[in-house]
């Protein structure tokens, strides 16, 4: 059974669409936190531990949410229900923040809620609590996008049978700049099943995880 | 049928020993590695207890062979030490057509110098060897160079677990054809950035650590290294090399749950082991021990013992931690709780659950609290749970 | 006390990132924990750090942060009864 991209996210420089259809960009947002915020709030998303999250979790908590709101994932069981995401800093953008609180000796403070969030995969996990999934769950670093990898792993996990869904991408925040795609794969038959959308699916392989990724750079 | 994975190579470097032969003997004389701070200056210096390597990091570079000026951390050091025990154990210089590949879990990556040089990086080049080495991939990418490996590298961060997902990953990219063998592992050096959070979320332990006791306190943390080599039988009837166990199952599983906290009746973990179980083929009343994630805080045990009382009922195999000799070494613990339950299998042996006193009330099942020899061994399970509820679980068994 | 108790109220908003929550949402007698704020674990350690921060008060076991913790009031009659 082959697999396809049946709904994306795509937020690169303060500019968010989903299945190739602007939904958010306000010229004079300067700060990754201020657009976040306006993101969430024109969505109207209504989930207060979003405010605990660090940038990396918002970036991917809002990034699933725009995705899978129109989606019926429950339609599958959590446990064949798989994440798998990347991006080339990891935790930086925390990291620095918890290192902050313990580098001086006279302001030392360090921060349980800043710690819990210096590790790549808590975005994951944010995701997986938000929507209830168990399946399996991965975060790979790496320079830069590697549609391969993410392909390539993701077709094992339909091909083992380990995920009937299975959302997968790229989520990268440094300071103010931050670039999330987030792509959400099924079978054929259960995309057969669906009504048609506003986004014709298209097959799920690395050429085409490329192509939507980087559609704003042509 | 799918491929068979076979373990053909192993190295460590942990608290307990430099390779896997010194931690052998420290886990027969039941002597761990836990003790005072000796190689960070930190705050938390007279507070804490921990499983360091006991080595300097010039007499690691000494070890290792590399000149102290190129930049490399504590952390890759460890890996580059673990990784090359491992690489000659299964004489990964030869048959270079083989396609072998390199996945290496880290979380502190180059932390441990770039925290004692972030200060003055703006102002003192002689350090800007080190900035690069920050992000984990560097360590991978050094070590891949260190042994000349090019035919796939990636590198593995999902917190506590990552060692182990990186052993669960080269088993599926050699059954799935794309490789025909894999070094898999993690490394980790212990940071004052790591210390001090875990400090802050309150749960390490002052004294030795506790684990599936009921008055457990907390962690003590650990640093180390470990690797395995895993091959497919064609690739080992091409190498020749004697293959030491079989990686029967693995499984990983999201608990979604909370960011960091384990759920009370251990979903996440239940599924892990109930996924690998079922890929192993075997059956619940196989595995005759569990190397538990068990870290001794109040949570995990908790959620891992239920968890374990949920998957095997009234038949639950001998259970202990490993944790007590070797601290909890975080994105390496994976690999090395993986060969120290491999050499369970090795040599016959189950290891004891040190610093064990009481029942917890709620679980009905007891650690194993000697050093058991003499029964046989042929099944074996290692847990790894990690913050973000990723939890993953591997089945090893006697060839 | 009331001063404390509303001072407080913005110091927990601010700590706790409770963006959405306004100082008069709390009463200061209910419970911070379970339904109401929707607070966690790790809201409970961070609560430890503002007392030590804003207060210079330090708690050591993180169980005796249930009872101080109970409400915003129990938090302000322990910041009195232990302020240097």
């Amino acid at each position: 059974m082959r697999q396809f991209i049946t709904a994306y996210t795509l937020i690169d420089g303060f500019k968010c669409m989903v299945n190739g259809r602007l939904l958010f960009y306000q010229e004079n947002i300067l700060t990754f936190a201020d657009f976040i915020k306006a993101l969430y709030k024109q969505e109207q998303v209504n989930y207060p531990k979003f405010y605990k999250m660090d940038a990396l979790g918002k970036l991917g908590f809002i990034a699933s949410e725009l995705l899978l709101r129109n989606k019926d994932i429950k339609s599958y069981p959590p446990e064949l229900t798989g994440v798998v995401l990347s991006n080339s800093s990891s935790s930086l953008d925390t990291d620095i923040a918890h290192n902050e609180t313990i580098r001086n000796r006279e302001h030392y403070f360090p921060s349980p809620s800043v710690f819990v969030y210096t590790l790549p995969n808590i975005v994951i996990g944010e995701i997986c609590i938000r929507n209830g999934i168990k399946g399996e769950n991965a975060f790979l670093v790496s320079e830069s996008f590697n549609s391969e990898l993410i392909a390539g792993y993701v077709t094992d996990l339909f091909s083992r049978e380990l995920v009937k869904g299975c959302l997968c991408g790229w989520i990268e925040v440094l300071g103010n700049r931050c670039e999330a795609f987030l792509a959400w794969v099924e079978n054929q038959a259960d995309v057969a099943e669906t009504k048609p959308g506003p986004f014709n699916p298209v097959p799920f392989d690395a050429e085409h995880l490329k192509l939507l990724k980087n559609q704003n750079d042509r | 049928m799918p491929q068979r994975i076979l373990v053909t190579g192993y190295g460590i470097i942990s608290s307990i020993g430099n390779t896997v032969q010194e931690c052998y003997q420290s886990m027969i004389a039941g002597v761990p590695g836990i003790g005072r701070i000796c190689n960070i200056d930190t705050v938390l210096r007279d507070e804490l207890i921990v499983g360091e390597v006991k080595r300097t990091l010039p007499e690691l570079l000494d070890m290792a062979g590399i000149e102290p000026e190129e930049g490399y951390s504590r952390n890759t050091v460890l890996g580059i030490i673990a990784s090359s025990e491992a690489f000659h154990h299964a004489r990964l210089h030869e048959n270079r057509q083989l396609r072998t590949g390199l996945i290496s879990a880290t979380t502190v990556g180059g932390m441990d110098r770039c925290e004692l040089f972030y200060n003055d990086f703006l102002t003192n080049e002689t350090r800007n060897a080190y900035i690069d080495s920050y992000d984990c991939a560097d360590s991978t990418e050094r070590i891949a160079s260190r042994l000349n490996l090019t035919d796939f590298i990636t590198t593995i961060s999902t917190a506590c677990s990552s060692a182990a997902n990186a052993i669960l990953l080269g088993a599926r990219l050699i059954q799935s054809g794309k490789l025909d063998r894999v070094l898999a592992g993690g490394c980790e050096s212990l940071t004052k950035f790591h210390l001090n959070g875990f400090n802050s979320l309150k749960i390490l332990d002052q004294k030795p650590c506790r684990p599936f006791d009921k008055n457990r306190a907390g962690i003590n943390l650990g640093e180390g290294s470990a690797y395995l080599v895993l091959e497919s039988e064609e690739s080992q009837k091409i190498t020749g090399n004697k293959p030491i166990c079989e990686l029967k199952g693995w499984g990983n599983a999201c608990e979604a749950f909370h960011q960091t906290a384990s759920s009370p009746d251990g979903v996440g973990a239940y599924l892990a082991m109930k996924k690998a179980l079922e890929l192993s083929g075997l059956k619940a009343a196989d595995i005759d021990y569990i190397n538990a994630h068990g870290t001794g805080t109040d949570n995990n045990d908790i959620s891992e013992g239920k968890a374990i009382e949920t998957l095997f009922g009234n038949r639950i195999p001998m259970v202990s931690s490993t944790k007590q000799f070797t601290g909890h070494t975080t994105s390496a613990a994976g690999s090395i709780e993986a060969i120290l339950s491999i050499l369970c299998l090795e040599h016959q042996v189950i290891w004891p659950n040190l610093n064990f006193s009481e029942k917890i009330d709620e679980l009905n099942f007891l650690p194993v609290t000697r050093l058991i020899t003499g029964e046989p061994v042929c099944a074996v399970m290692s847990n790894s749970f990690g913050f973000g509820g990723n939890d993953t679980s591997l089945i090893f068994t006697k060839i | 006390m009331e001063e404390l108790i509303e001072k407080l109220k913005k110091e927990v908003i601010e700590q706790l990132n409770l963006e959405d929550i306004k100082p008069e949402d709390i009463n200061p007698d209910s419970p911070l924990f379970g339904e109401g704020l929707g607070l966690d674990s790790i809201d409970a350690l961070e609560l430890i750090v503002l007392l030590e921060k804003n207060y210079g008060i330090k708690i050591e076991d993180p169980k005796d942060g249930k009872k101080i913790f109970f409400s915003i009031r129990s938090m302000a009659e322990y910041i009195t009864a232990n302020k240097k």
